[in-house]
């Protein structure tokens, strides 16, 4: 009975977990529309740090409430997008952030694909000058012999 | 059993977020899209083990991986316009994992069709057309091990068992391992013989190739890399990748893609001449410049360099489709028909490109121009947005079947004249005692009007977010497009009547004899 108490009690946090994904409504009161727009922009790129996978403006878990109150403090403080993000970075890691730092563990992750498109074009470009080098394969006898009986035919 | 808490009445309910229509429709389509890879899969597999690559399976391959692609498609639209109506967020896409797994096969499977194109008509690529079949079908059982295991954290993912997890690991494994060793002991010998220069038509459709396996490898490269970094730096050092990674790599991919889309439109098999190509392209520049500038410059008032670049793009895509069914039409009596005389499969193309301008124009537009206000209003307040203006009534209390909702009604003005009236609603379900929002939108072709109710505030006044989004219809109108080119090349009558195809595979056979090797002699 206890086993599936707790079963319970999982499932229960689970769903505590899942839904909070409904969009966070509140109101914040700006002097200007470009803090409006950092605001947006902030809660946008920084994730919930309690959630499945959503950032700040997607979650209506008590965490996200509260980050997003710290964030409009400090877009009232005059701090700028990047003060605010180190700010949230040290107390939670770069995990708070959707827009990984580009160090060295993060360079495949950054350059990866520019050097794999790169690698690509050569190889393509490659192949382009060597097909225009091709010489004409040979025919075997059998498929001589198929093109004289079609050519044969069509007479 | 009787000392059993809370033992609920109803059973536990299914996930309010899941209690909607459209995901009745969702899941289908893209088990239809995953699956129908299947079919492309195990033609690349009898390929490989009877060692015949030929013309013929490349053409019987094709209309299975147009429609597998075409579910996928409607599929993914289908998700991504649940999100944006059901979850109240306004958003449409967040690269979540369980979108990105989706996003892959269909990238692949693009990526399939064009290279199919050039294995049948020319011969060539046949191993690399043989790797994508194998990839879009191991991407699809990826996706279902990852949405399923739970090895990655998701708000999509409804179901998770991690022994299902393992199941589903093991036949992803089993199935990928077999087919790719089966592939490095049989591709080898595979060879096209045919000749193409740098700017044939071959050559771009491997571009196109290139641009879409790049972007499908940063697709699973930001989704998997958070599991990476977390097994060599720890778990407490992990990172999160979301929107602005994935927008900062797949966007320039998918302008490159679109630039080198209007450039293959024109582009012809074996060599296309580059006096040729230019002579095409610089009218078509010209026309999709001065459009693209100034339309944009004249409706906003404002010089933003990335909407710019989308529409110069979007009008690129679109002119050098309306040139090059001018330049295939002129050479007939009239124009009509020539309409008629162009094929059905040609018209599925054109049609899945325009798809591509109406999806580039509808994300750009609706990131960069919606407006976006929360506001706090007490029955009898508005709040203006544009020309409309959206008058607050007040809220009632509804009972529906297995909940209960605070329904707003929002009546909105346009240009002063009453338009329409917006009910969004804030839903308790009974079951699970969870609470979900029900978006009230008034859906149009150049914008969506998007309310969601937010809390009550004490004081009578209540949290209401108001959306004002233009061209975001365009997103999934543009996927509707693609997916009816797809259906539209399927319907080709080469592939509807036996004795057409009998006869087209002879001529492909006399053909691929002819056009590989006596052609090359001819040339050199």
């Amino acid at each position: 009975m206890r086993k599936l108490f707790l079963l319970f009690s999982f499932f229960s946090f689970f769903w505590a977990c899942v839904l909070p994904v409904n969009a966070a409504i509140e109101v914040y009161q700006f002097d200007n529309d470009s803090q409006q727009e950092r605001f947006n922009n902030l809660s946008d790129q920084l994730r919930c740090p309690m959630c499945l996978n959503s950032n700040l403006s997607g979650s209506d878990a008590p965490i996200a409430a509260d980050l997003r109150a710290e964030i409009y403090e400090q877009i009232l403080d005059g701090r700028s997008n990047e003060q605010i993000i180190d700010f949230m970075t040290q107390r939670y890691g770069d995990f708070i952030n959707y827009r990984p730092p580009l160090n060295s563990g993060t360079f495949v992750l950054w350059f990866g694909p520019l050097i794999l498109l790169l690698a690509g074009l050569l190889i393509i470009w490659r192949m382009g000058k060597n097909s225009q080098k091709l010489t004409p394969s040979e025919l075997t006898v059998a498929e001589q012999q198929k093109l004289n009986d079609i050519l044969a035919s069509k007479k | 059993m009787r000392t059993l808490l809370n033992t609920p009445l109803d059973g536990t309910d299914l996930n309010p977020l899941l209690q909607d229509f459209g995901l009745i429709v969702h899941p289908p389509f893209l088990y239809m899209g995953y699956v129908g890879f299947s079919v492309a899969f195990a033609f690349a597999i009898a390929a490989l083990l009877s060692g015949r690559l030929d013309a013929a399976w490349a053409r019987w391959t094709r209309p299975w991986t147009n429609a597998a692609w075409a579910f996928l498609s409607i599929g993914i639209a289908l998700g991504s316009w649940w999100a944006y109506y059901e979850l109240g967020w306004g958003g449409w896409w967040f690269w979540d994992p369980v979108e990105n797994v989706s996003f892959m096969p269909w990238l692949v499977g693009t990526a399939l069709i064009h290279s199919l194109a050039v294995t049948e008509k020319r011969g060539v690529f046949k191993s690399w057309t043989v790797l994508l079949a194998i990839a879009a079908f191991s991407l699809s059982l990826l996706g279902a091990f990852i949405v399923r295991s739970g090895v990655l954290t998701s708000v999509h993912a409804f179901a998770v068992d991690p022994a299902r997890g393992m199941v589903l690991l093991t036949i992803m494994l089993i199935v990928i391992g077999s087919s790719l060793l089966l592939y490095a002991i049989r591709a080898p010998a595979v060879k096209g013989s045919a000749s193409y220069t740098l700017t044939s038509r071959e050559v771009l459709l491997l571009i196109n190739n290139i641009i879409l396996v790049v972007s499908t490898a940063a697709v699973l490269l930001g989704t998997l890399y958070p599991l990476i970094h977390e097994a060599i730096y720890g778990e407490a050092n992990r990172v999160s990748i979301g929107p602005p990674y994935f927008n900062t790599i797949f966007v320039p991919l998918m302008g490159l893609l679109a630039f080198a889309l209007g450039v293959g439109t024109f582009s012809r098999w074996k060599k296309t001449s580059v006096v040729y190509l230019k002579q095409q392209l610089s009218k078509v520049l010209i026309a999709s410049l001065a459009f693209g500038i100034v339309i944009p410059v004249i409706v906003t008032s404002e010089f933003n360099i990335s909407v710019i670049v989308a529409v110069v793009l979007a009008f690129w895509i679109v002119f050098s489709i309306a040139k090059d069914i001018f330049n295939k039409t002129s050479n007939k009596e009239t124009f009509f028909k020539g309409l008629k005389a162009l094929s059905l499969s040609y018209y599925g193309m054109q049609f899945a490109h325009f798809g591509m301008a109406v999806t580039i124009l509808g994300v750009c537009l609706t990131s960069h121009y919606s407006v976006e206000r929360d506001v706090r209003l007490a029955p009898g307040d508005s709040e203006t947005i544009g020309n409309y203006e959206f008058i607050f009534e007040g809220v009632s209390l509804q009972q529906g079947a297995n909940y209960q909702a605070d329904r707003a009604v929002i009546t909105v003005l346009r240009n002063g004249d009453e338009y329409i009236t917006l009910e969004p609603e804030k839903r308790l379900y009974y079951a699970t005692q969870a609470i979900q929002t029900e978006a009230g939108i008034d859906v149009g072709l150049f914008r969506d009007l998007f309310t969601a109710l937010g809390d009550e505030r004490g004081d009578g006044s209540w949290v209401v977010r108001i959306h004002y989004k233009p061209f975001v219809l365009w997103i999934w109108l543009g996927a509707i497009f693609m997916a009816f080119g797809g259906v539209l090349a399927i319907t080709d009558k080469r592939y509807r009547s036996k004795k057409t195809v009998k006869q087209s595979q002879n001529e492909s056979v006399l053909s691929g004899s002819s056009s590989s090797k006596p052609t090359m002699a001819a040339e050199s």
